[in-house]
């Protein structure tokens, strides 16, 4: 990718691990990309690889044991200043994977929406403030009469979007939205997608999208990272990633995506990754760009293989 | 359905209904449908329009607010709409007909070790001996591919991951030796190489116990990978169904074409997904017509008037929409899911897999085309 894109978040090296001395567990490690403003930037990966962590940290719930978090240039994990923090934490939202579960059911939609408001005086007046909760909802594509209303009378969808309403109406920079579709049918999953890219191209809001629908990821990303057991093993373009994929895992995931038709998928024939099919003993894997913008977690002996394979396919 | 074989379920003219707040709700509306022994059956649908609780009257598991509110449920001559206490269903529940829901956590007991929670089954379903049963209980998680499946027999749910919680479920399903297994949305919260395996594994244990299967899922990826036959759901009725390529390939009703439409593998990069506009009708009220008519491009006066009938496309695929009538004007499908094959086929192009030489699978070779 151009190097004349403005990077918004920046890991280096990260490492998030959870409980100490004996209990301590490594659940993130050697975490490198950057995201770049106004783009929608993936993560995919198998249940329980780091995807949420990562995400978490970026919004400093999770605290990190190693490495930089950089936002808009500042350093955002480890210790910062409250005044930083309060800035950060209306710039960063985050919309997540359960919205039942994250959505106060005692409070109406009006408090939910408003309460980022109320929490940063971002209103002029009481009108302003209800202004800014209808054109909201409206976005949404949710009705003024459902203001006053409670979470657990809306459907999944419409719950879904009362999180995506919460998050946006503050006016981020960034969004962390963690598998915001996976509950979804089909057609409600369509009016949400469509929904965050009209944020997108009206306000160049920045996303960090977790999922584990590939065919949705390739429809909205415009880079794609893949996280194993903690670690990004690849990185590219989307459509780069999924025409030519490098590392083995990529390819026993996407050759796991189900193809809506019935022909196909009788003849569909999936692959299992076996990660002991790499010798790290003493040749030790590092994250190298081996295409301009495309990254893949190697030792030498793969890197070497991997640059064959590309020349001798045209592509290097 | 086609008359030619006898079917294993009969449903005719279903209703349920539920008792919220001193009104009705009226989640499934006069519906029939056959299922066919051995037979991979896929209901899709919009959210909330009775897949789940459709597939609960056949194992008498509705909320105490619901209640079939008329017709039959026939399974091997036996009326199941007449079941009324626990005890009646107990030779039929989870032995004959059995169901797997969505979270796996759900249906285990998180203080009790796995093993133990399938040998129990093994001992009351099949009348074996607990020694025999541990043995029994060891080759299921084996077959469902649970490594050292001996030696994580004594393991909680807790040391599972989702995928091997979700396969222990399956394993305790199958001991059972159903006639029937009821999967509801189990892979929805699967990433897709364990989904990948479970599929796999259905597919299998079907081929080898020769078991009947209703599959309830919003992935049409899934559908066409696993089903035989698919019925389409919206508002409590099943609007549509054929096989797996005529609802792929040769769909009638606008509903099934607006599923279809809202694809994200059909729509362009950096454009809009198709959705569908409008919301769904409330079950609360009497819907007069078709249900669908409200949110239907293709929608005539006669669709806000008069309930469709089914009519007949082949002899097993079925639509209940008035295009079908010979009087309405002739309407195509939307260009979007023409060539459905030819476009899906293009995005798989696309990607790597075409030329993917690594693959191991179950496949079987008679079925691969040649690469
Ligand atoms: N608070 C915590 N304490 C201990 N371990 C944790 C905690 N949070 C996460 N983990 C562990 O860290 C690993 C990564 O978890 P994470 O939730 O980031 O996975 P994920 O990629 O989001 O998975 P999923 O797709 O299932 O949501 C897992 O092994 C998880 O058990
Ligand atoms: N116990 C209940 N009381 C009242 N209404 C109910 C009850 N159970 C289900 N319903 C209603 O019946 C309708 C059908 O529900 P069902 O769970 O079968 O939908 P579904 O097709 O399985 O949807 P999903 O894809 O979201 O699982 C819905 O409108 C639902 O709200
Ligand atoms: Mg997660
Ligand atoms: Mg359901």
């Amino acid at each position: 990718m151009a190097n004349d894109k403005e990077t918004i978040v920046s890991l280096k090296d990260l490492e998030i691990s959870f409980g100490s001395g004996k209990n301590k567990f490594v659940a993130v490690q050697d975490v490198n990309f950057d995201i770049f403003k106004g783009e929608t930037f993936s993560l995919v990966g198998e249940s329980g690889s780091g995807k949420t962590t990562i995400g978490r940290a970026i919004l400093g719930i999770n605290p990190t044991s190693n490495g930089t978090i950089t936002f808009e240039g500042d350093q955002i994990n480890g210790k910062i200043s409250e005044k930083k923090k309060h800035t950060i934490e209306r710039k960063i939202q985050m919309i997540f994977q359960d919205p039942s579960a994250s959505l106060n059911d005692r409070a109406t939609v009006d408090y939910i929406i408003s309460e980022g408001l109320y929490n940063y005086g971002l209103f002029d007046s009481e009108e302003d403030r209800i202004q800014k909760v209808r054109t909201m909802l409206e976005e949404v594509g949710l009705l003024p009469e459902q203001l006053y209303r409670y979470p657990h009378e809306f459907s999944g969808g419409q719950r879904q979007r009362i999180g995506i309403a919460r998050a946006l109406i503050m006016q981020p920079d960034l969004v962390v939205a963690d598998e915001p579709i996976s509950a979804l049918d089909v057609s409600i999953r369509a009016q949400v997608l469509n929904l965050l890219k009209k944020f997108q191209r009206e306000q160049g809001v920045t996303y960090l999208f977790i999922a584990h629908d590939l065919s949705v990821v390739r429809f909205i990303s415009d880079r794609i990272a893949v996280i194993r057991a903690g670690r990004i093993l690849e990185l590219a373009p989307t459509e780069e990633l999924f025409t030519n994929p490098i590392h083995p895992y990529t390819e026993a995931l996407l050759s796991a995506v189900p193809v809506p038709d019935p022909q196909i998928a009788r003849t569909r024939k999936s692959y299992v990754y076996d990660p002991s099919m790499h010798h790290y003993e003493t040749d030790k894997p590092k994250f190298v760009e081996i295409k301009p913008g495309h990254f893949v977690y190697c030792n030498e002996e793969e890197e070497a293989r991997y640059i064959k394979e590309l020349k001798q396919q045209g592509q290097l | 359905m086609s008359d030619e074989k006898e079917p294993i379920l009969k449903i005719d003219d279903l209703s349920v209904h539920f008792h919220v707040r001193g009104k009705t709700l009226k989640a499934i509306h006069h519906v029939s449908m056959n299922l066919y022994e051995g037979e991979v059956l896929a209901i899709v649908g919009e959210s909330g329009s009775g897949k789940s609780v459709l597939t609960k009257t056949f194992t008498g598991m509705l909320e105490e607010n619901g209640e079939i509110a008329g017709g039959t449920i026939v399974y091997k001559g036996k009326h199941l709409e007449k079941l009324t206490k626990d005890k009646q269903w107990e030779g039929i529940r989870g032995k004959e007909i059995a169901t797997i829901f969505q979270d796996p956590m759900t249906s285990l007991d998180p203080i009790r070790t796995i093993g133990s929670q399938i040998a129990e089954v093994v001992v009351k379903h099949q009348g074996k001996s607990k020694a025999e049963a541990k043995k029994i209980a060891i080759e299921l998680m084996d077959r469902t591919g649970i490594p050292n499946a001996a030696a994580r027999y004594n393991e909680y749910p807790f040391e599972y991951s989702g995928g091997m919680r979700q396969r222990i479920v399956i394993a305790v399903a199958l001991a059972c030796h159903p006639d029937i297994l009821i999967c509801d949305e189990p892979t929805t919260a699967l990433d897709v190489t364990i989904q990948a395996q479970i599929l796999d594994l259905i597919k299998d244990l079907q081929h080898e116990y020769g078991f009947t299967t209703i599959f309830i899922t919003h992935d049409l990826g899934v559908v066409a990978a696993i089903a035989d036959r698919i019925a389409v759901m919206y508002s409590g009725r099943i609007i549509e169904y054929g096989t797996c390529d005529e609802i792929f390939y040769d769909p009638r009703h606008p509903y099934t074409w607006s599923l279809l439409s809202s694809l994200p593998q059909l729509a362009q990069k950096g454009g809009e997904l198709y959705s569908i506009p409008g919301t769904p009708p409330s079950l609360y009220k009497d819907i007069v017509g078709d249900a669908f008519a409200p949110r239907d491009p293709w929608a005539m006066k006669v669709d806000f008037k008069a309930d469709p009938p089914f009519f007949k496309v082949s002899d097993t695929h079925y639509a209940k929409t008035w295009l079908l009538d010979p009087r309405a004007p002739k309407t195509e499908k939307p260009a979007l899911i023409q060539n459905l094959h030819e476009r899906m086929a293009a995005t798989v192009a696309e990607s790597h897999l075409e030329n993917l030489d690594l693959t191991r699978t179950d496949a079987k070779e008679d079925e691969t085309d040649g690469e």
